[in-house]
C-alpha cells in the first residue's frame, strides 16, 4: 500500500482570491468595507459641508410652532400647532389619497382590464385608447389637466347668488359643484343613531349568513336562492324601518352659501379630487393591464370546460377565471399601489397639502433644515411602503393554490 | 412643480456628497472668477422684478442688480446666468451652491438670518404684504376679507403673516397654496380664490399686467413689512461685502447724482468720495474686498444707479408706476441711506 501524500497546501494571502474556497466570502467582506467606507464618506461629507454653512443637525425644529395654515386637516390642527403636526396632517392626508386612490384604480383597472378583452370590438379598442392614453402621458400632466378642467369649467361659489343664480346646487338641492370643491350634505348622528348603527351592523352579519345558508343549499340540492335580492332587502328594509321607527335620528346638514364661500357641508376639495382622480386614472391602466394578462394566462379549457357545464359567461368569469387569475395578477398589484402611493407626492403641482407639501414643502423652506426633513420624508415613504407590500402579500398567500 | 421635489432631493444630495462646494479656502468670488459667471437666484416670473422681455433677454429690478454685480466683477454685465427659483426651493438652492447669490424679492427676516444661516447684504426695496381683488367683489378693506378664500405662494413670509393678520383680527380663510407667481394668477382669475396675496410690489406688477387691469384693486391695507434684499449664504464674509457694496455703491450713485450717462464726467471732481467710489483716486479702495479699481464705475455705467434701475422696472416707464416713496434716497425723503464709501 502506498499513499499518496497530498501536500498540505500553505495558506497563502493570494489564495484569498485565487482560491475558490475563500473567494466568495473574500469578495462579500471587501463590497462589505467599501459599502462601510461610502456611508462613513457620505455622512461625513454632509457634517462637514453642513458645519460650513454654519449649520447642525438637529429635530428640535419638529416640536416649534409651525405658523402656517393648511386647509384639509383630519386631525385638529391650527397654525399654533407645531411642526410635526403639519407633518402628521400632512401625512394624513398622503394616506387618504393613496387610500382612496388605490381602491378606485383597482375598481377601474379590473374593469378596463377585462373589457379590453371583451368580443366587442367597439368596447375592446376604447378600452386600449384608454389603457394607451393614461399609459404614454406623464402623470403629472393629467393631474394638472384634471385640476385645471375642474377650476375653469366649473362655477364660482358667487354664481350661486342672487335672484336668478348662473349656477345652482344638485340633487335636490343638497350637492354644491363649485371651482373649489364640491360641498356634500353632512351627516348629523342625532340620539338614537347608535340603535341605527347598532341595526345596520346586525343586517350586515344576517346577510352574511344568508350567503352560507344559501351555499349550502346549493352544494347540497343545487337549487340556486335568489341571493341578490334577498340580500339587498336585508341591507336596505330593516335600516330604513328602523330609521323611521326611531324617529330620523339622522339628519343631513346642507351646505349652504355665506360670504365668500359654502358653509357647512363636506367640503371636498379640488386638489384632492384632482390628485386622486388622475392617480386613480393613471395607475387604473396599468392595472387593467395587469388584469388582462392575469385572465389570459388561464388556460382557454378552462373556460370551454366551464361552458360545456352549461354555466354563463360572466359566471364563469366570477366563478372560474378571476379567483384563478388573482394568483398571477396580486404579486403585480403590489407595485402598483406603491407607484401611487408615491406618485401621491406630485400633489403640491395642485396644492394638496400631502406630507411632501407640509414636512417637505412648507416646514423644510421656513426652518431651512432640508437635510432633515428629507430623511423623515424618505423615511416615511419607505416604511409606507414596506407595509403595503406586507399586508398584500399576506393576503396574496391566501389566492395560492392550496393542496387538498 | 415636479422640479421642485427633485430640487429637494438634489439638494440633500448636495448637501452630503456634493465636492466640498464652500470648502473654507476656495473663496466664492474665486469660484464665480473661475466659472466666468455668476449664477443669480431670481424668481420664476414676477413682472418688474424678474422675467424674460421679447427678445429672450432677462430683465427686471432683481435682474439689475445682479448684472451690476457681474459688472463689477467681470465688466461684464451678461456675465451672469440667472436661475429661476420658486419661493419654496429658493434657500436650499442657495444653501447646497446651486447659484452664488439670491436676488429673488425675498424678506429679511430675523429667522432667515439666523436659523436658515444667510446673510443678507442691504435692503433693495422697502415693501409690504398688500391683497389683490376683483373689483366686483366689493370689498374695500382687508377687513372685509372673514371666510374668504386665499391665494397664497408656499414658503413665503406671506403664509406666515397671512396666518397672523386674520388670527389677530379674529377672522377665517382658506389657504389655496400655489408654487408660483403663475399659479397663483391663474387661481385668482379662474375665481378659485377670492384674492391673492403677496408683497405689495408683486400686486402692482401683477395687476397692471392682467388683461383688464381696471377690474382688479390692490386694497389699500398693508399688513406686514417686506424688506427685500439680496442675499448669499452664511461662511464667506468677503462676497458677502462685495455684494453688499454694489448695492450700497449703486444707492451712493444716486446721492451723488452720477448716472450711466454722466459717470464719465467725474473726473475732475472734488468730491473725494466719488473718486474712491469710481476708482479715478489714487487709492485703490476695492483692492481691500479683491476686487477690481473700477469695479463700482462698471457696475454704475452698466445698470445705471439705483434711481435709473428703478424707473426702468418699475417706475412710470416701466408701466408698472410704482411711486418712489420709502425707496427714495434719504436726501430726497425716502430711507434709502447708504454708509459712507471710505
Ligand atoms: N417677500 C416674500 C414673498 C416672496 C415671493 O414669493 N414673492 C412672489 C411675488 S409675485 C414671487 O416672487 N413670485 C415669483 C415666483 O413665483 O417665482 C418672501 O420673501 O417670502
Amino acid at each position: 500500500m502506498s499513499s499518496v501524500d497530498f501536500p498540505v497546501e500553505k495558506f497563502r494571502f493570494g489564495m484569498l482570491l485565487s482560491d475558490t474556497r475563500y473567494r466568495s466570502t473574500s469578495l462579500q467582506v471587501i463590497t462589505f468595507i467599501f459599502f462601510v467606507a461610502g456611508v462613513f464618506w457620505l455622512v461625513d461629507n454632509t457634517v462637514k459641508n453642513l458645519a460650513l454653512l454654519d449649520k447642525d443637525v438637529s429635530f428640535s425644529f419638529l416640536w416649534m410652532r409651525a405658523g402656517y395654515d393648511i386647509n384639509q386637516r383630519l386631525i385638529p390642527y391650527t397654525n399654533d400647532s407645531t411642526h410635526a403636526t403639519a407633518a402628521l396632517v400632512g401625512i394624513l392626508n398622503t394616506l387618504l389619497v393613496a387610500f382612496v386612490g388605490c381602491i378606485l384604480a383597482t375598481i377601474i383597472g379590473v374593469f378596463v382590464g377585462i373589457l379590453r378583452l371583451s368580443k366587442n370590438w367597439i368596447i375592446a379598442k376604447l378600452m386600449s385608447v384608454y389603457i394607451e392614453g393614461f399609459r404614454n402621458v406623464p402623470l403629472l400632466l393629467w393631474i394638472v389637466m384634471v385640476f385645471a378642467l375642474l377650476t375653469e369649467f366649473t362655477p364660482q361659489p358667487r354664481a350661486f347668488k342672487g335672484e336668478n343664480p348662473d349656477a345652482s346646487m344638485i340633487i335636490f338641492e343638497s350637492i354644491a359643484v363649485t371651482n373649489r370643491g364640491t360641498y356634500l350634505p353632512n351627516p348629523q348622528w342625532g340620539a338614537g343613531s347608535i340603535w341605527l348603527i347598532l341595526v345596520f351592523l346586525v343586517s350586515l352579519l344576517g346577510i352574511i349568513i344568508f350567503r352560507r345558508y344559501a351555499k349550502n343549499i346549493q352544494k347540497n340540492t343545487g337549487r340556486n336562492l335568489p341571493v341578490l335580492w334577498v340580500s339587498l332587502g336585508i341591507f336596505f328594509v330593516p335600516t330604513i324601518l328602523f330609521y323611521f321607527i326611531l324617529g330620523s335620528p339622522v339628519t343631513l346638514e346642507y351646505p349652504y352659501l355665506k360670504g365668500f364661500n359654502f358653509k357647512d357641508g363636506v367640503h371636498i376639495r379640488n386638489s384632492f379630487i384632482a390628485l386622486t382622480l388622475a392617480l386613480a386614472f393613471y395607475t387604473s391602466a396599468f392595472i387593467g393591464e395587469i388584469v388582462r394578462s392575469g385572465i389570459m394566462a388561464i388556460s382557454k379549457g378552462q373556460t370551454e370546460a366551464a361552458a360545456a357545464l352549461g354555466m354563463r359567461p360572466n359566471k364563469i368569469m366570477s366563478l372560474i377565471i378571476l379567483p384563478q387569475a388573482l394568483r398571477v395578477i396580486v404579486p403585480p398589484m403590489i407595485s402598483q399601489y406603491l407607484n401611487l402611493t408615491k406618485n401621491s407626492s406630485l400633489a403640491i403641482a395642485v396644492g394638496y397639502m400631502d406630507v411632501r407639501g407640509t414636512l417637505g414643502g412648507i416646514t423644510l423652506n421656513q426652518t431651512g433644515r432640508e437635510m432633515e426633513s428629507m430623511v423623515l420624508l424618505m423615511g416615511f415613504y419607505l416604511t409606507v411602503s414596506l407595509l403595503i407590500s406586507s399586508i398584500i402579500n399576506y393576503f396574496n398567500r391566501s389566492f395560492q393554490l392550496v393542496g387538498k | 412643480m415636479k422640479k421642485s421635489i427633485l430640487f429637494g432631493i438634489t439638494a440633500a444630495l448636495g448637501l452630503s456628497a456634493g465636492a466640498v462646494f464652500a470648502d473654507g479656502h476656495g473663496s466664492t468670488l474665486d469660484v464665480v472668477k473661475e466659472r466666468g459667471n455668476l449664477l443669480c437666484g431670481v424668481s420664476t416670473g414676477s413682472p418688474g422684478f424678474s422675467g424674460v422681455d421679447d427678445s429672450g433677454m432677462n430683465v427686471g429690478f432683481d435682474v439689475d442688480y445682479c448684472r451690476a454685480l457681474a459688472a463689477a466683477i467681470f465688466n461684464d454685465p451678461m456675465a451672469v446666468s440667472f436661475v429661476p427659483l420658486s419661493s419654496a426651493v429658493r434657500f436650499t438652492a442657495l444653501a447646497s451652491g446651486e447659484v452664488d447669490i439670491l436676488a429673488r424679492n425675498t424678506t429679511w427676516t430675523y429667522s432667515r438670518d439666523t436659523d436658515l444661516k444667510q446673510t443678507f447684504l442691504g435692503v433693495t426695496y422697502y415693501d409690504g404684504q398688500g391683497f389683490m381683488v376683483k373689483k366686483d367683489l366689493g370689498v374695500n378693506s382687508t377687513l372685509e376679507l372673514d371666510g374668504a378664500t386665499v391665494c397664497i405662494q408656499v414658503g413665503t413670509t406671506t403664509e406666515l403673516n397671512l396666518a397672523d393678520y386674520f388670527k389677530a383680527n379674529n377672522m377665517s380663510y382658506e389657504p389655496v397654496p400655489t408654487t408660483d407667481n403663475a399659479e397663483s394668477k391663474q387661481q385668482y382669475l379662474a375665481g378659485a380664490c377670492d384674492t391673492y396675496t403677496t408683497d405689495a410690489s408683486a400686486l402692482h406688477g401683477t395687476r397692471i399686467n392682467l388683461e383688464n387691469p381696471d377690474d382688479h384693486m390692490v386694497l389699500p391695507e398693508i399688513i406686514s413689512k417686506e424688506p427685500l434684499g439680496p442675499l448669499v449664504r452664511h461662511g464667506d464674509d468677503n462676497w458677502a461685502d462685495i455684494g453688499r457694496w454694489v448695492l450700497n455703491a449703486l444707492v451712493i450713485a444716486e446721492e451723488k447724482g452720477i448716472t450711466s450717462a454722466n459717470i464719465d464726467s467725474f473726473a475732475d471732481t472734488a468730491d473725494a468720495e466719488i473718486h474712491r467710489l469710481l476708482g479715478t483716486g489714487d487709492d485703490d479702495i476695492l483692492a481691500m474686498m479683491n476686487m477690481p479699481k473700477d469695479a463700482m464705475y462698471n457696475a454704475i455705467k452698466a445698470t445705471g444707479n439705483y434711481g435709473e434701475i428703478f424707473e426702468r422696472n418699475l417706475g412710470a416707464s416701466s408701466g408698472i408706476n410704482i411711486v418712489r416713496g420709502v425707496n427714495n434716497s434719504w436726501t430726497n425723503g425716502g430711507i434709502l441711506y447708504s454708509p459712507p464709501f471710505r
